[in-house]
């Protein structure tokens, strides 16, 4: 197997343009192409937002800036409702599947995996890049609804049966069967990418890195990997029964012929809930990677972290059914699952209580990586505390589907996704382009970013707990909405001011690639191993495979002349003892 | 703070806002000492010239009490907030007590439609009335409301009561409230049901009784 990959590997130097950069076998290249079509699509999603909070501020005015969509789905920049739905469910859809999942799994998964494992590449290379032109189908298919006739989807990002499983009720037709063929797709690319992460890191570690000597990031993609690949196929089936319903007639999800709506809810959730901690783990894994890095001090209770991340792994499959606690299924289960739900509070509050005891007594030094880190552990706080409302059940009576529920798990994604995601950008950065950010630029773009989004989603607690329902076109219809108008109007300003806070990245992002300073081996004085290979990285990772000697965050060891030591180098001896 | 809700009129709503405050209290004081911690540690630990950072690993039970004691006060909350829930939930969803009024409100894209039994109390008699979109009660009755849907998910919501049921089609959903004021409130639709979803309001007529009675007369003059 290593005999064979080396060999492929000469014989790719001599490659072409199109095998080495596009249809390459390299999970470096590979992953830069899932951080770039993650990038794209979160323009293309945050623009659909913009879209959104538009007709919520000023319902039924034309949108500036929308007069090139094509006729008929906007007249005259005017956002119609059927679609204002498809807007709402393709932004959600592609912000979960095409933006967080390719960004922290596709995009640092691929590329830093096989790094810190001190490995030459996945284990499967060839099923790697199928992984990824596998997600760009998708994406294709993606944006394709769009073009068809009647449009995207328009049910709700969780296409709740029947409105998406009989055409009639929301007139979509080939939009709502190109989104599920989209996301079965997506599903099979990351059960492809999730298979190369377990094996490649249960099998291909450098010598010496056990599996205690992990970095947590690692930990937190493997674990991610196994949630999705044991919570998607009873979604996967769902799709496909979802599809029948739509193409041939059948009946699973429609009362009429005998099917039942429920169902799909709860092959639905029971991905669902797994897959909120499958975009989560990989974001707070940057945080694990950067918080020590930046206060020079060892991670605080490795095997503690990763104990709770596999507890709430667990518990995440025990609780889907809290979203349907007014769904109409058996009052009797409501309890239970609001007691598994609660309790998943517990894992992560020593997740976050460990990541305080982290900073305290270190040396912290503010790069722009660790602001994004300590801005995802701050609002990831306000994510989780307000889930506990979500998770009893008499609240949730009254704010289900209401933007309370909206903004909370906007406060659990945007940080993991946005903040945890740019955090671990401007920190592998220089490993993966060979050039520094602008630290400037770089804050610039965090301070913007944090504000604004606090602005955009904390008002919307407020319309939430006034009753505000989610996904409703133009709330002027309901006389007791009327009066929290100004509040929208606030919170559509605020976002707009959130998508501009974006141009010093992109700036900041293309500036440095091309024209920023070089950056060395180790800008940043770190432990792991994709640190101690040369920048650029070369072709097969490691000149030679590095061993290992010790665990990853072992900075400011007492007695001893440097505050950081390399997993790839033996301890000074008087650091030993 | 409060004042953000909508005022509650029923009988149950004011337990749901009780777990409501409760709930914020508990992690709104959580919250404030978690980012007061960040921001002191951040301030207090930020670099300065010649001073080392703690090695410090978490790895011992003495240090691992720092971040253990706390959650298991987390976790002390937590079975406080259940069991203040299951309580408030039992009262809206458990066991419903014996109605007054019965009523059946059906939804379809985009309306309401409203079956009252008429005076003999009985659905599928000739004498049963149907309205749109308008729910004519009672005060200070308890009401059962009999939920059923002609096409998709609908959301039978009345923010005033506190009280949002998913309608499922193909089968029955039982509701009950009693309101304690008088009024004209409105319903909602809280479940997306296609392009018309935001136009689906109705509206809810809670009658003192004497209103009530004449209201009646006036829809069922003969009795």
């Amino acid at each position: 197997m290593a005999e064979q990959a080396t060999s492929e590997v000469q014989h790719t130097e001599q490659m072409s343009f199109v095998r080495k950069y596009i249809f390459s076998v390299d999970h470096k290249v590979i992953g830069k192409q899932y951080l770039f079509l993650s990038l794209f699509m979160a323009l293309v999603a945050g623009t659909m937002a913009y879209y959104v909070r538009w007709q919520l501020a000023w319902p039924e005015t034309a949108v500036p800036g929308a007069g090139w969509i094509p006729e008929p789905t906007a007249f005259s920049g005017i956002i119609p409702p059927e679609f204002y739905n498809a807007l709402v469910t393709m932004h959600g859809t592609i912000m979960v599947f095409f933006v967080g999942m390719p960004l922290l799994l596709g995009a640092f998964g691929n590329y830093l995996l096989p790094l810190m494992v001190g490995a030459r590449d996945m284990a499967f290379p060839r099923l790697n890049m199928m992984s990824f032109w596998t997600i760009f189908t998708a994406s294709l298919c993606m944006i394709a609804s769009f073009f068809v006739e009647g449009g995207s989807a328009a049910a709700g990002w969780t296409g709740y049966a029947p409105l998406s499983a009989d055409p009639i009720y929301t007139g979509v037709t080939w939009g709502l069967n190109l989104w599920i063929i989209g996301l079965a797709l997506e599903f099979t690319s990351f059960l492809m990418g999730g298979i190369n992460f377990l094996t490649t890191t249960v099998t291909m570690r450098a010598p010496g890195m056990t599996m205690l000597r992990l970095p947590l990031m690692v930990w937190m993609q493997i674990t991610a990997a196994v949630l999705f690949m044991l919570s998607v196929g009873p979604l996967v089936a769902g799709a496909i029964l979802l599809l029948l319903d739509r193409t041939v007639g059948t009946g699973f999800f429609l009362p009429g012929k005998g099917g039942d709506p429920l169902l799909w809810q709860h092959l639905f959730w029971f991905f669902g809930h797994p897959e909120v901690y499958v975009v989560l783990l990989p974001g707070i894994g940057a945080v694990m990677e950067i918080l020590p890095v930046f206060s020079r001090k060892p991670i605080f209770g490795y095997r503690t972290i990763i104990w709770s991340t596999m507890v709430a792994g667990v518990l995440s499959f025990l609780v889907w059914a809290h979203h349907m606690y007014v769904s109409g299924m058996d009052p009797n289960l409501v309890m239970p699952f609001s007691i598994t739900t609660i309790l998943i509070s517990v894992p992560f509050a020593v997740i976050i209580f460990a990541f305080m005891a982290t900073l305290w007594g270190g040396s912290i030094e503010f790069k722009t990586p660790m602001l994004y880190a300590i801005g995802t552990v701050t609002t990831f706080i306000i994510g989780g505390v307000t889930g506990i409302f979500n998770g009893s059940p008499p609240v949730d009576i009254f704010i289900h589907d209401t933007y309370f529920v909206v903004s909370h798990f906007h406060f659990t994604l945007f940080p993991s996704v946005f903040l945890g995601g740019f955090a671990a950008l401007y920190f592998w950065f220089p490993k993966m382009f060979g050039k520094m950010m602008n630290e400037t630029l770089g804050k610039i773009h965090f301070w913007w970013t944090m504000i604004c989004f606090n602005l955009v989603f904390i008002p919307m607690f407020v319309l939430g707990m006034g009753g505000h329902m989610r996904r409703i076109y133009n709330p002027m219809q309901y006389d007791f909405l009327k009066p929290m108008q100004g509040i929208n109007q606030f919170i559509t300003y605020s976002a707009i001011l959130l998508l501009l806070g974006q141009i010093p990245f992109i700036v900041n992002f293309f500036w440095s690639m091309f024209g920023g300073k070089k950056a060395g081996d180790n800008p940043w004085n770190a432990n792991t191993l994709e640190w101690a290979t040369t920048t650029p990285v070369p072709h097969e990772n490691f000149d030679t495979i590095p061993t290992v000697y010790h665990g990853p965050y072992d900075y400011s060891l007492p007695n001893q002349n440097e505050d950081w030591q390399p997993q790839h180098l033996e301890k000074e001896p008087a650091a030993v003892a | 703070m409060f004042d953000w809700f909508p005022k509650n009129i029923s009988t149950f709503g004011g337990d749901i806002d009780y777990v409501f405050k409760l709930i914020f209290y508990i992690v709104g004081i959580g919250f404030l000492l978690g980012e007061l911690a960040i921001l002191f540690f951040v301030v207090q630990f930020r670099r300065r010239d010649g001073q080392k950072a703690k090695y410090i690993s978490g790895d011992k039970w003495p240090q691992l009490g720092w971040i253990l004691i706390p959650t298991v006060l987390v976790l002390f909350l937590d079975l406080w907030i259940d069991f203040a829930g299951a309580k408030a939930y039992d009262a809206v969803k458990g066991e419903m007590p014996v109605h007054d009024v019965i009523v059946e409100v059906s939804s379809k894209q985009y309306n309401w439609i409203i079956t009252y039994p008429g005076p003999d109390g009985v659905f599928a008699t000739a004498d049963d009335i149907t309205k749109e979109n308008d729910l004519h009660v009672p005060v200070n009755k308890v009401i059962k409301v009999v939920l059923k849907s002609q096409d998709v998910i609908h959301s039978f919501f009345v923010p005033v009561l506190r009280l949002k049921q998913d309608i499922l089609p193909g089968r029955t959903t039982d509701v009950w409230f009693e309101a304690t004021e008088t009024g004209k409130y409105e319903i909602a639709c809280a479940e997306l049901c296609g392009y018309g979803h935001y136009t689906m309001r109705g509206f809810l007529h809670i009658h003192s009784e004497e209103e009530y009675a004449a209201w009646l007369a006036q829809i069922w003059p003969a009795e």
